[in-house]
């Protein structure tokens, strides 16, 4: 923590230092209480929706207590008679989200690496340049870039005009509203994710143990996965965790590229609080979705303690 | 690229050679492969974008087919009655919450930097950064519940709902730059105007928030930006009659492309490109 250094100034003791403790607690209230309400509240209101009768119309029924929306998640009643089976379509939908998301993972993985070692790489001066170069589309709209790339990949689009006009398929081939409309799209949106902590870890490597490799008759292949890798893992780990969450939760780009067929778990709890009308099982899987999320976070932090402790 | 291949080409067994000081030789931070990936990403990311662009500069109807320069779809964007509408909702949106944003993260950075460790300080990073954790969707279903609750409640649907939820996830955007410029500012300027009888709000005005300034600015600028272009915090937060222009955005795409929406959208982009430059050139120069 940067706050490790000793300001003296601020270290005053007994009731002054309480003074300044509650001085400080006043000053971040405002902030505090904004996120409280307007973040971390609703989702403790929203795991106690979890646990409640739907209503007919959307909403819940207050104070009504069911096991429906988390039973939901996983099963489902027949109708007619009541027999239960295991909720194929949110396992579907689940196992896809999941699939996708580690896809785009390893795909952000195998064009950010190289790409931040490429920036790492440049001389300083126009090291700024290309970085600046990652940074624009990663705070460009994220609609925005979903919207380009559909133009790109649509039947009409620049791609398919490419393919078939250099003789390599006959007609447009159909990539909109499939699987890999979503992870060519999310490859995309969420790549300048991974590049930017590779580089960061990247740029912090100490060249002169890459050449004390190659002085001890390492290959080009050994330096890569003895040296550079392992150095800057720190940053691979933060990408791909970067990259990964908001995969999981993507809403936009497959609602955009997916159509409605090929939903993800974000649009799957869209459904439940729209035309589904079951907020207690959206609720449900929500929370499902952020314990994995959490999960992740875990996984992370535990490696970045780790790396601090090498480095 | 050319040169970088010849040169693994030639060089490759030439080992064990100090770091080159003529870009001849043996070098070391050559990757085979990594140039021409890092070149494809740029592709990859530049292309669609570009696309994009160029097609709203089209005389045409067609997003594909060229048909020579025109400005008329940014001039038939700008007349959009309902475009402006959704425009200006932004903007507003935008510049309430990226202030209030600002404000209370200054504040909080004040209280949560250059001390020593107190109860709660832990507690406090991770509340603020909270909303950087949890999915977009997540947090706006969650919103959902509570403000229909509240609308019906209270009887109010307008604004407020939406500016305040902008405020809530701009916090951390706003928090970061702030308190990075604090941590690398040392305690020695207040206490030298302490020293000279400066009441504390004097010193505070005087000193430490002219120092400040390219901190708040910075994280006053991501908070802007965060918050026009929050699609889906908004889309479910939003009365009827309240879309944004990403959510306006949204719902079009749903009835086909046109390159109306390639000129909006280029206007957009451009918009953003110019904040983040900006803030690139204020962090520049702060090294």
């Amino acid at each position: 923590m940067p706050s490790a250094a000793p300001h003296p100034a601020v270290r005053p003791r007994g009731a002054r230092r309480g003074r300044e403790i509650a001085r400080r607690w006043l000053l971040s209230a405002p902030a505090l209480l904004v996120i409280l309400v307007a973040a971390v509240g609703p989702l403790f209101v929203m795991a106690l929706y979890s646990v409640m009768a739907k209503g007919d119309f959307g909403d819940v029924r207050f104070g009504t207590f069911s096991s429906e929306g988390w039973f939901g998640v996983f099963f489902q009643r027949d109708i007619f008679d009541d027999t239960l089976t295991l909720a194929d379509a949110h396992l579907t939908i689940f196992w896809r989200s999941v699939v996708l998301s580690l896809q785009t993972t390893l795909a952000a993985l195998l064009l950010g690496v190289p790409t931040a070692y490429f920036i790492a790489t440049r001389p300083a001066r126009s090291r700024e340049i290309w970085l600046f170069l990652i940074t624009i589309p990663f705070w460009t709209n994220l609609l925005i870039r979903t919207f380009a790339i559909q133009e790109v990949i649509r039947n009409e689009g620049i791609l398919n005009g490419a393919l078939v006009g250099l003789g390599i398929v006959d007609r447009p081939v159909q990539i909109m509203f499939t699987d890999t409309a979503i992870l060519i799209g999310m490859v995309y949106v969420y790549l300048p994710l991974m590049v930017l902590p590779v580089y960061a870890s990247m740029e912090k490597i100490d060249f002169r143990l890459v050449e004390a490799g190659y002085d001890l008759y390492a290959g080009r292949l050994a330096v890569l996965r003895r040296i550079i890798l392992p150095l800057a893992r720190p940053g691979i780990v933060a990408g791909s965790i970067l990259v990964f969450i908001p995969s999981l939760g993507a809403y936009v780009t497959p609602r955009v590229l997916g159509g409605g067929k090929n939903m993800m778990l974000g649009n799957l709890i869209e459904l439940q609080f729209g035309p589904g009308r079951n907020w207690p099982l959206g609720a449900a899987i929500s929370i499902t979705l952020m314990a994995v999320v959490m999960l992740a976070l875990l996984v992370y932090v535990r490696n970045a303690t780790k790396g601090g402790q090498h480095g | 690229m050319a040169e970088f291949r010849a040169r693994r080409g030639s060089n490759d067994n030439r080992r064990a050679r100090p770091a080159p000081r003529r870009r001849t030789g043996f070098d070391v931070r050559a990757m085979p492969g990594a140039g021409t990936l890092a070149v494809a990403t740029f592709f990859l990311l530049y292309i669609p974008m570009a696309t994009l662009v160029v097609f709203a500069f089209n005389s045409g109807q067609s997003l594909s087919v060229w048909e020579g320069f025109s400005f008329r779809w940014f001039v038939s964007a700008w007349h959009n009655a309902a475009i402006q509408e959704v425009a200006l909702r932004s903007l507003l949106i935008a510049v309430v919450a990226a202030t209030c944003a600002t404000i209370v993260a200054t504040m909080a950075a004040l209280a949560t930097t250059r001390t020593a460790p107190y109860p709660g300080l832990t507690f406090k990073y991770a509340f603020i950064n909270q909303p950087l954790m949890v999915p977009e969707i997540v947090t706006a279903v969650a919103l959902l519940i509570v403000f229909s609750r509240l609308k019906v409640w209270t009887g109010y649907s307008g604004l407020g709902y939406l500016i305040l939820a902008h405020t809530a996830f701009c916090i951390p955007f706003a928090y970061l730059p702030i308190r990075a410029r604090l941590e690398s500012m040392d305690l020695t300027l207040e206490r030298a105007a302490a020293d000279l009888y400066a009441p504390p709000l004097a010193a505070f005005r005087r000193v430490t928030l002219p120092l400040l300034k390219p901190g708040i600015l910075a994280g006053f600028m991501l908070a802007f930006v965060i918050s026009l272009d929050d699609v889906v915090i908004t889309e479910f937060v939003k009365s009827g009659g309240q879309d944004t222009l990403p959510t306006y955005l949204l719902g079009q795409l749903r009835r086909g492309v046109s390159p109306d929406i390639n000129a909006v959208a280029t206007m957009f982009l451009a918009l953003s490109a110019v904040v983040v430059t900006i803030y690139f050139l204020i962090n520049r120069r702060r090294v």
